[in-house]
């Protein structure tokens, strides 16, 4: 598409004379480079908020203004008076918006509740779990991101070639898998069944750490490697060859540039931007992902926490996590969008 | 943030082709198409026709031990508490195939129409219904549905209005990424220069170029939501729960897999062949798809 | 003679994979140096393959299959790929159609103008390489100091771009230059700063230089000789003054006149069918099945490219017949001289614009009856938004704009249904405009439907649109996508047509196409206005085409009219100097011709 006439030519102007600037630039608002990212990060961090303000009360609705935690406590079989007490102790009976205010104002002062299970701060109870769970998702995600990296631009330098015919095919395969599926299998195939040389479970004695159970980490880091690793390869293919093919790429070429060039100062930049935001999105799957791995191998996580928080109705439990993986979900993407900016110039100057 | 189809190609259709069965047909001429096809058809064909088959009830106990591998009259040997696994396992898959059918067309159908809204409304509306997807999307779609039953407990209606409304939002998205181009094409400009009313450009000149994409966003939350039905009944959280139900006979022969693996092996087996399949379709469509504007273009 | 510094001698390429279909075939050609060859062809005719051939590079799908390219004494196809890289950039440059496309988004245009002299090793050292930078910007007219070096493509306009691209291909003074359109998308005065700069440099440093356009007023004004590709092969090829003057090829001849004449009136005169696909081309000569001067023997074998005078080869039997008729064809369109008609559409005080800002200001005309009321200006000028806000199309505008004396509602949902069929509006994108679901005759028919037909009374309209602008009858069931960009646009035109408006806003209809069917669709509107008794609004960056199809003209700039008048007065004596200006930067054959011939 065209663009305006060229500023300030004017038809009089010859090929200037060599050793003096010929015409004035066109005028830019000069942007410093530093302010306007600042400002952009501070709305992102303000619309997060927004964002997750909204989510506490979809959380909220959905444990106690929907239905009755007491009678999902207390189950059927409950009398007329234990349920009114239940309510009265849990301070069900109060307006609906004085609940959440008090849901929320203990939020932010850390004040997580109490586990109704196990009558302990909610806070402490999940401690350890944060600490586990932060584990397992990075290491999987330091072995995922390279290695989808890794394989999908080779994929598609080697387009159409034995690599890329084969890996279309795996990643389409194990993305398509829940992931409770790998793992199962997995399992079947390494601890129980066809062999016998990885356990089945992850068995972190209290006050321990994971990493003193490696041999038991190895299948609930595989499952979720093999979880996020085929979109993220698949996405980065598909971003890489649309470098590939674009007409800079092209001029680079007919510049007479060598490849390695081509390759690493022209295409991978592009393809890394949109990869950024992807990479975010699967890291957030993850921390979902690990809600169903750490069950199937009993490990102790949130993601086991908040399965047996639901189970036992202990509300409490299941608020605060919910709360705490969205969160790291939005946090997340606010990273993942500031990554993309920083690698994309075009948008960088619009702020 | 930008949408990305994780099973998508990379070429984005360049011409919409002219219709639906076209790309449908020419994904049949891939051979993935063709082996997701038939193996669809086969795990279907059991979840369906399974029960007509079994040679006993689903909760019939056999009078023999639990746990047992196969024995005359249990093919594939009994599940944590005698019932026939074999038995089981064929009337498993209804319940997960309907879940998933209900919880993917109630997603699409409401996703899309808020997707092709957004996009040609554009602006204020917009934005905000975008904003409302992204609250939805700050959840991980299992953690959404648990935290609602948390409360409410596992029921059928629950259940696919929680899969569902996962659902919503990222059909909204894929729908507002195709039809953006498409709004800022002439020919709805030349509908809206007549006079036509919005319904009417929204599902008579939009959608209809859209199709391709949503076919392969179809195939695509339909795997998405077997699986996230299939975890929900791993999980422990089913309405039915002495029901056959491939995800729960998972769960509840578990603890035996190191003595009795067929309990967990066969419904495994059949989830993982299943979503295998729809996965696969998906791909051919969408290679079909951008395949039909290669050739298309070089004439 | 000195030896030519590029020499292609029957070059086959053909598409990769099963069938190999060819594309383009026995091309000969010689560039000496400094001398520019001007490549033309419409689309489709493979002239973008063979300049890209030069530098042994062929787009995915596409193989070299036959003949060869020498540069100098240097066979080009035979080289390993890293002899090619050391080829590229440093002795056979490229300068792409699309500069915005061509510069990496996310590196600075310092950075790539850099990286081309280190890969050639250009220059002793950095400080010789820095120093090069700043002397390839000043030869470009563009600032050389560092700071504008920082700056990123999109940060530039057009022209900028364009300029960066071209200091980019001269920097390791190569011996060869293949500009692919390189002035496309460029308002009318950066393309000639372009023109003049390429034409410099080729000059000063004898570069050989291969211009591959579709457009023959500028391959006029620049080349010294001319070659014309039609579906894959040269049909002719000579110096350009006698190959302009004396084309001795039907094709050449009928492209020619299709040209639209800045000065004087000319009838414009199209070609009818169009080119055939690579897999679909008939035996014997490729022309034959548009040709007027077609025979039998025209059909059975394909002619060989002969000389028919110095320098001038052609592939045709009857080439010497053709040169002859050169001189005929030169009619001249009456100045239809009609009363002074009642207006039929008045704006006063018209402001247009968009969320953020006001881009039309002040506007006030009126469009008579059965009257052409050009709106010609460059891209920016506003004429666009102008247009659609008649159309309502867009509804942010300010001021009165008049229907036969009622006032229009600023969005066209918000109008009467009898006002919005009285306005019509045909787009500039043939492909865009249509729906690629829907079948030519459901497409015609929805205006009918909206308003009021139905049925067979709707299909009979329908048949007899299709009649109207050339279309046979079994189109109405086929889709947008099986007919050429031409044809699409006919299909508009029948659209905006079918429920009879008195008022035809045409938005750079012709934009989009090539130089034949432009004047085609031209031709075809103007019939139809006079037919019809239309007043039409043609909005046009095109200032020739002008005169081939309006009565007056209105020239904008900036948003705003700068002078409004009868076409013959306001093209031959402008008032205003950005007019003038305008007038003078357009290329145009006659005067290229002209000024080549008094030289």
């Amino acid at each position: 598409m065209a663009s305006g006439p060229s500023g300030s030519a004017s038809a009089e102007l010859t090929t200037p004379t060599p050793g003096g600037p010929a015409i004035q630039a066109r005028p830019v608002s000069s942007a410093p480079a530093v302010s306007p990212i600042w400002g952009f990060i501070g709305r992102r961090i303000l619309l997060g908020i927004l964002v997750l303000f909204l989510v506490s009360i979809v959380v909220f609705l959905a444990t106690q203004g929907l239905g009755d935690p007491a009678r999902a406590i207390l189950g059927r079989s409950a009398t007329p008076a234990s349920l009114a007490a239940l309510r009265a102790q849990l301070h069900l009976d109060r307006p609906l918006i004085v609940q959440y205010l008090t849901w929320v104002g203990g939020l932010v002062h850390g004040d997580l509740g109490t586990s109704l299970a196990a009558q302990e701060p909610v806070a402490t109870l999940i401690k350890d779990k944060v600490v586990n769970s932060a584990f397992l998702v990075l290491i999987a995600g330091g072995i995922s991101i390279p290695l989808s990296i890794a394989i999908g631009s080779y994929a598609a330098l080697r387009r159409d070639k034995a690599f890329d015919v084969a890996m279309s095919l795996i990643t389409l395969v194990f993305a398509a898998l829940p992931e409770f599926v790998v793992g199962v299998l997995l399992v079947v195939l390494f601890a129980t069944t066809v062999l016998h040389v990885l356990p089945a479970v992850t068995l972190i004695p209290p006050g321990a750490g994971p990493w003193d159970d490696l041999q038991g980490l190895v299948l609930p880091v595989l499952t979720l490697v093999l979880a996020v690793t085929p979109y993220v390869a698949r996405i980065m293919r598909a971003s890489m060859i649309e470098v590939l093919e674009s007409d800079y790429v092209e001029m680079a070429r007919l510049k007479g540039l060598p490849e390695r060039v081509v390759i690493i100062r022209h295409a991978l930049p592009n393809a890394l931007g949109p990869t950024f935001q992807v990479i975010a999105l699967n890291l957030a799957y993850l921390a979902g992902g690990i809600i169903v791995i750490e069950y199937v191998f009993n490990y102790g996580g949130i993601g086991s926490g908040l399965r047996d928080g639901v189970f036992n109705h202990d509300i409490p439990v299941v608020q605060a996590l919910a709360m705490l993986i969205a969160g790291l979900y939005i946090v997340l993407n606010l990273l993942a969008d500031v990554a993309t900016i920083l690698v994309t110039p075009k948008l960088r100057t619009r702020l | 943030m930008s949408v990305y189809n994780p099973l998508a190609t990379n070429e984005p259709p360049l011409v919409q082709p002219r219709k639906p069965s076209g790309v449908l047909r020419n994904a049949l001429t891939l051979g993935r198409t063709r082996v997701g096809l038939a193996l669809l058809v086969l795990v279907a064909g059991v979840a369906v026709f399974g029960p007509l088959f079994a040679p006993h009830g689903p909760q019939d106990y056999l009078g023999l031990l639990p746990n047992k591998g196969p024995a005359p009259g249990a093919l594939f040997g009994t599940d944590h508490i005698g019932q026939d696994v074999w038995s089981r396992f064929l009337d498993g898959g209804r319940e997960i195939l309907f879940l998933a059918l209900a919880s993917t067309i109630l997603g699409l159908a409401i996703g899309i129409a808020i997707g092709l809204f957004a996009a040609y409304t554009k602006g204020a509306t917009d934005d905000v219904l975008m904003r409302g997807m992204d609250v939805i999307l700050a959840f991980p779609s299992i953690m959404l549905a648990l935290v609602v039953i948390a409360t409410l407990g596992p029921s059928y209606w629950l259940i696919i209005l929680a899969v569902g409304l996962t659902n919503i939002p990222r059909a909204a998205r894929v729908t507002r990424a195709a039809a953006q181009p498409i709004v800022e094409r002439d020919f709805v400009g030349a509908a809206e220069a007549i006079g036509v009313p919005r319904w009417k450009i929204l599902f008579g000149e939009i959608l209809p170029n859209v199709l391709s994409p949503l076919m392969v966003e179809g195939s695509l939350r339909l795997t998405y939501s077997i699986g996230l039905i299939a975890a929900i009944a791993f999980l422990g959280f089913t309405p039915n729960p002495n029901g056959a139900d491939w995800g729960v006979m998972i769960q509840e022969n578990y603890i035996a897999l190191s003595v009795q693996p067929w309990g967990v092996v066969l419904p495994v087996l059949a989830i993982a062949l299943l979503t295998m399949a729809t996965g696969m379709i998906g791909d051919g469509i969408a290679r079909a798809a951008a395949g039909i504007d290669r050739l298309r273009s070089a004439e | 003679m000195t030896a030519p510094t590029v020499t292609v001698d029957k070059l086959q390429i053909s598409m990769s994979g099963g069938a190999k279909t060819v594309i383009v075939d026995d091309v000969s050609f010689e560039i000496a140096p400094g001398e520019v060859l001007g490549l033309v062809g419409e689309s489709g005719s493979g002239k973008t393959t063979v300049g890209l051939a030069l530098l042994a590079h062929c787009r995915r799908g596409v193989e070299i299959t036959g003949g060869s390219v020498r540069i100098g004494t240097t066979e080009v196809l035979k080289m390993s790929e890293g002899e090619l890289a050391h080829l590229r950039g440093g002795l056979v440059s490229y300068v792409p159609q699309d500069p915005a496309a061509a510069l990496n988004p996310a590196l600075t245009i310092g950075t790539q103008m850099r990286e081309i002299l280190e890969a050639h090793n250009f220059g002793a050292d950095g400080s010789a390489r820095t120093a090069r930078v700043a002397e390839m910007m000043r030869e470009v007219a563009l600032p050389d100091d560092p700071a504008f070096l920082k700056r990123y493509p999109h940060e530039l306009s057009g022209g900028q771009q364009q300029r960066v691209g071209l200091a980019i291909a001269f920097a390791c003074r190569p011996r060869v230059i293949v500009l692919d359109e390189p002035t496309t998308g460029l308002d009318v005065t950066t393309q000639a700063h372009v023109l003049s700069t390429v034409r410099e440099l080729a000059q000063a440093h004898g570069v050989a230089a291969l211009y591959v356009s579709h457009d023959l007023a500028v391959v006029g004004t620049l080349a010294n000789r001319v070659a014309v590709m039609y579906s894959g092969r040269i049909v002719e090829i000579g110096p350009v003054l006698d190959l302009f003057q004396n084309a001795a090829h039907p094709y050449t001849q009928r492209l020619i006149f299709a040209i639209p004449h800045l000065t004087g009136t000319r009838e414009l005169v199209g070609i009818p069918g169009r080119a055939p696909a690579p897999a679909r081309r008939p035996p014997g000569c490729v022309f034959a099945p548009r040709c007027s001067y077609v025979q039998d023997r025209c059909k059975v074998a394909l002619p060989e490219l002969r000389a028919i005078a110095v320098g001038h080869q052609v592939r045709c039997v009857r080439a010497e017949e053709v040169r002859g008729q050169m001189q005929r064809h030169a009619a001249e369109v009456a100045r239809d001289e009609r009363a002074a008609q009642a207006a039929v559409l008045t704006l006063k005080d018209v402001n247009a614009g968009y969320r953020r800002a006001t881009v039309v200001h002040d506007i006030n005309f009126e469009l008579a009856r059965q009257e052409c009321l050009a709106l010609v200006g460059e891209s920016g000028s506003g004429k666009t938004t102008l247009a659609r806000s008649v159309a309502g199309l867009n509804a942010t505008w300010s001021g009165d704009i008049k229907l036969n004396g009622a006032p229009l509602a600023n969005a066209a949902r918000n109008r009467p249904r009898e006002q919005r069929r009285t306005i019509q509006y045909v787009f500039q994108n043939p492909y865009g405009s249509l729906n690629p679901r829907r079948t030519i005759g459901h497409i015609i028919s929805q205006p009918l439907e909206l308003f009021g037909t139905h049925g067979a009374d709707a299909d009979k309209k329908v048949a007899e649109m299709l009649d109207r602008v050339s279309l046979a009858s079994s189109y109405a069931h086929r889709y947008p996508d099986q007919l050429s960009g031409g044809e699409r646009q006919r299909v508009a035109i029948a659209r905006a047509l079918v429920c009879d408006p008195q008022v035809l806003i045409c938005d750079e209809v012709t934009s989009a196409l090539d130089v034949s069917v432009q004047a085609a669709i031209v031709e075809l509107l103007g019939s139809l206005q006079r037919d019809l008794g239309l007043a039409m609004l043609f909005v046009t960056h095109n200032l020739p085409l002008v005169r081939s199809i309006a009565q007056r003209v209105a020239v904008m700039s900036r948003g705003r009219i700068i002078e409004l008048g009868p076409v013959d007065s306001i093209l031959a004596k402008p008032e205003d100097e950005y007019t003038r200006r305008l007038l003078s930067d357009t290329p145009s054959l006659e005067v290229a011709l002209e000024t080549a011939e008094s030289v």
